[in-house]
């Protein structure tokens, strides 16, 4: 039992040096361009640790997880741009000639409803598509397939209805929210702290599953889920349930990218963008919520660096990184951290 | 969820009180599992095929039979894993030809697979835990908690399946026997009234195939058992009654010695 003691101590200041990393010394060492592009990074950083959950703990592959980020983003923006061209309609509806706001959008006057429905939207849609889908025993890469072919319906869905979402230029061009400037340096950091914290608690949220009776079953059921029923569990409510967790830190992670971006478009939710959120927590380490918030990090930070400095290879850099996380690194990041750590104890304990 | 953990542990606790009220006199009269013209076909051929059998309370059942004879699709029938094409499976008065397997598992019905089916990646105790009936939902599962009563149980039963030096072990390291017991063991934790055992000594040293029958007869007490086995010194060791299946039909039924004598059954395992 002395170990497990340890090991809920050694994690405790893990989460803190976390919190100091996010909360001291990126506020204080980068300068506030970096800052910027550090909270678009830690915005994926919400899919990740979703992703880690649903894929690393639950075996549930989605390669769709752009989708709800997307609803969060939308959702956020959509707020934003209303409240940016009000008393009039958003400029894009002007241009595709629609007279009067549609229906759907009329909720997103309010904050509080937008901030409600980011919250519940991704669950409500999440846990009856997962839910009826695993029911139907369909799992693994064909649920992965499935989710792949969601996303791109969606972004079809977004293009095509330009007078109503924006078209493939999406949503932008605002910059206030409740009348506070959101571009200006210092609400910018106001915005990474909140997001910061909120990634804190979606981080805390995620060790909870990991630590409790659900993410030994969801292991269990990523390994033999045939056995687990015969150990009396609903497997397809619980993945369900698993996978509307993954979508709601996916959306509070799109509404964050939005609101701190001041854009959101079909490109950011697609497919593409879906298949690098999984790699974000394949190359952190699929089994730690801190990988795949450091993943998220060095993978966008790669990102901006080589696509200032070398912008046409950027995708196959990504592409081998990928490879050879899956060759060589199988818990990525993490899994090769765990192993320096190992060593150096194995060294310190041979003296 | 909730609802549903209470009424088995309910019936589960009923059930015990009805058996220590039987505890003078041997009642063989109630009938835990109850088998009606139960059929199944794969492909136009039928596995298993008008088959008639019960299992009273108590009462540790063996079914052999030479390959292909039905034996582990009855099994995956009454637990759900494969559905019959016709016919009824009653248990404690329920029928199971509706229910998806959880609710089965739920009801009182255990089953160990023919290949040890442990989770590897977490360690015995583990293994053992999520086999604990209470908080199989996902909020039951977040709020459970390991209390000094749930880790006493673990031990208890790991005690019962000689993995008690083992506890905090991962499963994948374990040897073949010892896997077949801790599969066994998460069995007791579900603290089924029904348990199905297919091929539980295979790949068992002679020793351990004794110590096996003793827990099996030890476990048999209060529930009833179905095992499935082809070792016949094994067979001898525990049971009491033999079903002998062929071609998914019933061919025989009684004690091991008159179930070996019977000519029928010689043909079945010698003859062709």
């Amino acid at each position: 039992m002395s170990t497990i003691g340890t090991r809920g101590a050694s994690s405790l200041w893990t989460f803190a040096a976390m919190a100091v990393l996010l909360l001291v010394v990126f506020p204080l060492s980068l300068d506030a361009f970096r800052l910027d592009l550090m909270s678009k990074y830690l915005s994926f950083a919400f899919v990740a640790v979703g992703i880690v959950l649903a894929w690393g703990y639950g075996g549930i592959l989605s390669l769709g997880q752009g989708i709800f980020f997307g609803l969060g983003g939308y959702m956020m923006a959509m707020f934003l741009k209303l409240e940016a061209s009000a008393p009039e309609l958003p400029d894009f509806m002007v241009w595709s000639s629609v007279e009067q706001l549609p229906t759907w959008w009329l909720p997103f006057k309010s904050f509080a409803a937008t901030l409600a429905l980011i919250v519940v939207l991704p669950v409500v849609t999440a846990f009856p598509f997962a839910y009826a889908i695993f029911r139907k025993r369909v799992g693994g890469v064909y649920f992965a397939i499935v989710t792949l072919a969601l996303a791109l319906t969606m972004t079809v869905l977004i293009v095509g209805q330009q007078g109503d979402t924006g078209g493939a230029n999406g949503i932008t061009d605002f910059s206030t929210l409740l009348g506070m400037d959101i571009l200006s340096d210092e609400s910018k950091m106001v915005l990474y702290l909140i997001e910061s914290l909120l990634l804190l608690v979606v981080m805390a949220a995620a060790l909870f599953v990991i630590r409790s009776r659900l993410g030994k079953v969801l292991i269990a059921i990523r390994d033999r889920e045939d056995r687990v029923r015969f150990s009396g569990y609903d497997t397809a409510l619980i993945k369900a349930a698993v996978f509307a967790l993954a979508a709601l830190f996916s959306s509070i992670g799109g509404a964050l990218y939005s609101l701190q971006t001041g854009l959101i478009a079909p490109s950011i939710v697609g497919v593409v963008a879906s298949v690098e959120m999984v790699i974000y927590a394949a190359v952190g380490g699929r089994l730690s919520v801190y990988g795949a918030v450091l993943g998220a990090i060095f993978i966008g930070f790669m990102k901006s660096y080589l696509s200032e400095n070398f912008p046409e290879i950027w995708l196959y850099f990504l592409g081998a990184l990928f490879i050879g996380v899956v060759l060589f690194m199988p818990n990525g990041l993490a899994g090769l951290l765990d192993r320096v750590r190992l060593e150096a104890w194995r060294r310190a304990l041979a003296k | 969820m909730n609802v549903l953990t209470m009424t088995t542990r309910d019936t589960v606790a009923a059930n015990q009180l009805e058996r220590s009220s039987f505890a003078g006199g041997k009642s063989s009269a109630t009938c835990m599992l109850t088998i009606e013209n139960l059929t199944v076909t794969f492909d136009g051929i039928k596995a298993v095929d008008g088959l008639n059998l019960s299992v009273a309370q108590d009462e540790l059942r063996v079914i052999i039979g030479p390959n292909g004879a039905g034996k582990t699709t009855l099994l995956d029938m009454i637990c759900g894993k494969t559905r019959p094409t016709g016919g009824r499976i009653e248990f404690d008065g329920i029928d199971l030809g509706k229910l998806p397997e959880h609710k089965i598992v739920r009801a009182g019905v255990g089953r160990k697979f023919q290949t040890p089916s442990v989770y590897d990646d977490l360690s015995v105790s583990e293994n053992l835990e999520i086999s604990i009936p209470e908080g199989r939902g996902v909020l039951g599962c977040l709020l459970f908690r390991s209390t000094a009563a749930v880790r006493g149980r673990i031990e208890q039963v790991a005690e019962d399946v000689f993995l008690r030096s083992h506890l905090s072990m991962k499963a994948g390291k374990l040897s073949h026997g010892q896997k077949q017991w801790l599969e066994i063991g998460m069995l007791l934790m579900q603290n089924p009234r029904l348990l199905l055992l297919d091929e539980p000594v295979a790949g068992m040293s002679a020793r351990e195939r004794d110590q096996t029958a003793e827990l099996l007869k030890r476990i048999a007490a209060g529930r009833s058992l179905i095992v499935i086995e082809h070792d016949m010194e094994f067979v001898k060791k525990i049971a009491s009654k033999v079903t002998v299946l062929h071609q998914g039909r019933l061919l025989a039924e009684g004690d091991v010695d008159t179930v070996q004598r019977d000519e029928r059954v010689i043909d079945v395992y010698l003859g062709h």
